[in-house]
């Protein structure tokens, strides 16, 4: 991999990747194995047992497993060696978070931990800070907490009120303000804090819960995670050593938004392994409970929810881990990989963090809703595990941006690389009007390959997606951004190709190494989503053609867009009960 | 002390079995340590620690199979012999201790330890005629091991009672659930795994003869037990309940 050149992010849009530019959950290691079952079975056999319990805020045992976990090196994967971790590859610790999701509010604590908490000091700590608090974080002897939200400043980070005055002596930052929301703030030893020096100098601070003047309050009651402990932060004169800066005076913001990169790539790591368990509880319970004396898996109407439930988990993997694969490329490129080099190299993937993001969140709470759905009056019923998840699930949307931000960003990060020349956006415009009109849609009565329909669709819906944010930018230019329904549909449309080409690209690698027999199951969820994803494509693209053209104009760009989207159809209603028969046979999702 | 562990790589408890052919089908399936080997592997590795010396993990088993011998290094043992099984016409019991005793045979060995049955084929036969071939004492289905010098005591599992037993070094010992909790490896242990000495065999590397090594068994048929169906509850008096479960007993169950 290390010899070709680093795909840029954002580029799934106006070029052609192939298969050996994926990474694929088929290419892990026996070691990436050996990590994922290690954290699997920690989550299945020590922390499901006392969940309820830690579900009633007995943070003890949150503390001890926790402290357990870092025995077992499961919270030092992003550390660097030298600092007290493992330093592994990105993929290992995806799948730390991705096997650790079935544990529920607990992965929560644990990921806030490693991610949010932690990675901050390992990105953008100085040598001394990076001693002196990452080894206690990566062994489980200390835990860390992000504290970024305020009541007023959500989604608007920067409008934080809390600020920071350097003290008379010049050693201290006096800091008063109050975080809200805080993970992992019943126990946390260290806070990553943001607060304005002097008032508008957006600084980033560590913040141990022992310095004067640092307090937390109640515990929020929650619609879900009920789990992980979540306060306010309270910082009443709170004094903090000069030498606890993280980064520079001024640049908090570079390490808010780094840090969100991460998490939003991190959070749709786990809606992954919590929609896989969503299917495996599923699938077990429509095999065991039965109406009319059948197994009620019998009954095509669920065999469909959970073929469409695979479906959409297998796209969402596949784009999980090509993710993965860029953020490794990125890295490997670096000759120390860490500081504010590796968050920039991940940074350069900030269009695929916020469609994973999007994408997972959406996935689950689908999933999950259908779960509820199999399991009937069951599934309203806590003492089943569905209706846990369900509950869950909703945060996702929510925090580490919602999906509107994260739909805004998509676009607009897009059109910024444009603008600076990193992707050749414009470039690929220029002509494209003409290219369309020009188009004849292939009709062939030739029998298609296996995948060559979706192959094409995917094309044209790249297609589709230039020729809407085009038209956007030359209707509205630098005003696009007020256009915020415009670029809520372009950012699904986007999503949407992502999410299809990444299946599409695992499906045909596998196809590569094992034939197409043994891929079926593949092809056939690739199909499956496909087929259900570019519909949803063609119906944002003819709202956005609508609400920027009118008569002719929108009649002629009409009727180019249905060149692009004619297509013959497939019996998915076929195809999705074979799909379900696998995952009803084997009671978990297979691929 | 030298610690041998003999293992065997197994289906995961959680597979389902299919047969395809008359074969059981491998198509899929994940495998694991034979979890009684599990136990047998984590007494060695506390063995070890608590007197020193080494443990040596053993298996016998097609190419993947050196992965369950990883995993067992990835918990702490600190190499491995894989001998390949690909040779080996119908193994059965017989073969394999045949195998496993010339291959220790040659090692220096204190303690043999093995799980007491292997999860697919359960016939718990290994560990006794291993310690037969190699003329050492054993004692199976072990809950409690302890050694002083060389004094072994050993609580057995007895169908639920336990016998307490003493013995000497060297001896072999299979391990019954209740031994220990098996560690994870962790993920420092997982990625020196990698890097610990594995040695592989083929049977022609062994001092022994092919034809004792035939299958002393014959596998005739290989097939699912019937699906389990749902109950019945008999009603009424017990006189009329019992004349009725005499006769279902006979026509229905035909088992009288």
């Amino acid at each position: 991999m290390a010899e070709k050149t680093i795909i840029k992010g954002g580029s799934f849009l106006i070029e052609d990747h192939s298969p050996q530019d994926v990474f694929t959950p088929e290419e892990f290691t026996e070691e990436q194995k050996m990590i994922g079952k290690t954290t699997e079975d920690f989550a299945k056999n020590k922390v499901l047992p006392v969940l309820e319990e830690i579900e009633e805020h007995n943070f003890d045992h949150t503390v001890k497993l926790l402290g357990e976990a870092g025995e077992l090196g499961l919270l030092g994967a992003d550390v660097p060696e030298q600092y007290g971790g493992l330093g592994l590859d990105k993929i290992s610790s995806s799948l730390i978070t991705e096997r650790f999701a079935i544990a529920r509010s607990f992965a929560l604590s644990h990921g806030a931990h490693v991610g949010i908490g932690t990675l901050p000091i390992v990105f953008f700590g100085n040598d001394e800070q990076k001693k002196k608090y990452l080894p206690s974080l990566a062994s489980g002897e200390k835990f860390a907490a992000y504290a970024l939200t305020e009541a007023g400043s959500g989604s608007d980070a920067l409008g934080a009120k809390t600020v920071a005055k350097l003290s008379d002596d010049g050693k201290h930052y006096i800091l008063n303000g109050t975080k809200q929301w805080i993970t992992n703030s019943a126990f946390a030893d260290v806070f990553v804090v943001y607060a304005k020096v002097d008032g508008d100098k957006f600084t980033g601070f560590i913040v141990e819960k022992d310095f004067p003047g640092v307090s937390t309050g109640a515990e929020e009651k929650k619609m879900g995670i009920k789990g992980s402990s979540t306060r306010t932060l309270i910082l009443e004169d709170a004094q903090v050593p000069v030498e606890n800066v993280l980064y520079e005076i001024g640049k908090g913001h570079q390490i808010a938004f780094n840090i969100l990169n991460i998490g939003r790539y991190k959070l749709g790591v786990g809606t992954l392994g919590s929609s896989k368990r969503v299917i495996e509880v599923s699938a077990k319970y429509a095999n065991e409970r039965k109406q009319f004396n059948t197994p009620i898996s019998k009954f095509p109407l669920i065999q469909e929810k959970l073929a469409t439930m695979a479906a959409k988990t297998y796209a969402l993997e596949s784009a999980i881990y090509r993710t993965g694969g860029f953020f490794e490329q990125g890295l490997s490129h670096l000759d120390n990989a860490e500081g504010a080099a590796a968050a920039k190299a991940i940074a350069e993937y900030a269009v695929e963090c916020s469609i994973t993001k999007v994408l997972g969140s959406e996935v689950l709470d689908f999933v999950a809703d259908q779960g509820v759905q199999i399991h009937g009056g069951y599934g309203f019923m806590q003492e089943y595990e569905v209706e846990n998840m369900y509950r869950d699930a909703r945060i996702n949307r929510i925090f580490e941006g919602t999906n509107e931000i994260n739909r805004l960003l998509i676009p607009g990060t897009l059109l910024r690389k444009a603008m600076k020349g990193e992707l050749p956006v414009m470039e690929k415009l220029g002509g494209l009007q003409e290219e369309l009109m020009m188009m004849m849609p292939s009709l062939s009565d030739e029998e298609p390959a296996l995948l060559e329909k979706e192959a094409e669709l995917i094309e044209n819906a790249k297609k589709i997606f230039l020729m809407g944010t085009g038209l956007a930018v030359e209707k509205y230019g630098m005003k696009l951004d007020k256009q915020q329904e415009i670029l809520h549909d372009a950012a699904d449309i986007a999503t949407e190709i992502f999410a299809m080409e990444s299946a599409l690209l695992r499906t045909k690698k596998a196809i590569e190494k094992d034939g197409e027999e043994k891929s079926k199951a593949k092809a056939e969820l690739t199909t499956a989503y496909v087929y259900e994803a570019f519909p949803r494509i063609e119906q944002r693209a003819k709202r956005i053609l609508a609400a920027m053209e009118e008569g002719d104009t929108l009649r002629t760009q009409l009727s180019i867009l249905k060149k692009l989207t004619r297509y013959d159809l497939i019996n998915e209603i076929e195809l999705k009960r074979n799909i379900a028969k696998r995952i009803i046979e084997e009671e978990r999702y297979v691929v | 002390m030298n610690i041998l562990v003999c293992l065997k790589q197994t289906f995961d408890t959680e597979e389902r079995i299919a047969i395809e052919d008359g074969q059981i089908s491998e198509e899929g399936v994940e495998f694991v340590v034979n979890p009684y080997d599990e136990y047998a592997v984590e007494e060695a590795i506390r063995l070890r620690d608590e007197h020193g010396g080494e443990v040596t993990v053993i298996t016998i088993g097609p190419e993947r199979a050196e992965q369950a011998l990883r995993t067992a290094m990835a918990m702490g043992a600190d190499k491995g012999i894989i001998v390949d099984d690909e040779d080996l016409e119908s193994p059965d019991e017989n073969s394999i201790a045949k195998i496993l005793a010339s291959v220790i045979g040659d090692l220096e060995y204190d303690i043999i330890l093995g799980g007491y049955m292997a999860v697919d084929d359960g016939s718990a036969q290994v560990g006794p005629r291993l310690a037969e071939l190699l003329e050492i004492p054993h004692i199976a289905t072990i809950t409690k091991l302890t050694i002083d010098g060389d004094r072994v005591e050993v609580e057995k599992d007895v169908e639920g009672d336990i016998e307490y037993i003493e013995s000497k070094l060297p001896i072999l010992v299979t391990a019954q659930q209740g031994l220990n909790e098996p560690r994870y490896p962790s993920l420092p242990g997982i990625m020196k795994a990698k890097k610990k000495p594995l040695e592989r065999m083929d049977i022609d590397d062994l001092d022994i003869d092919e034809d004792e090594l035939e299958g002393r068994t014959e596998t005739l048929e290989t097939y699912l037990p019937p699906a389990k169906e749902a109950g019945k509850i008999l009603e009424g008096d017990l006189d009329v309940q019992a004349k009725e479960l005499v006769k279902l007993l006979r026509s229905e169950a035909k088992v009288i």
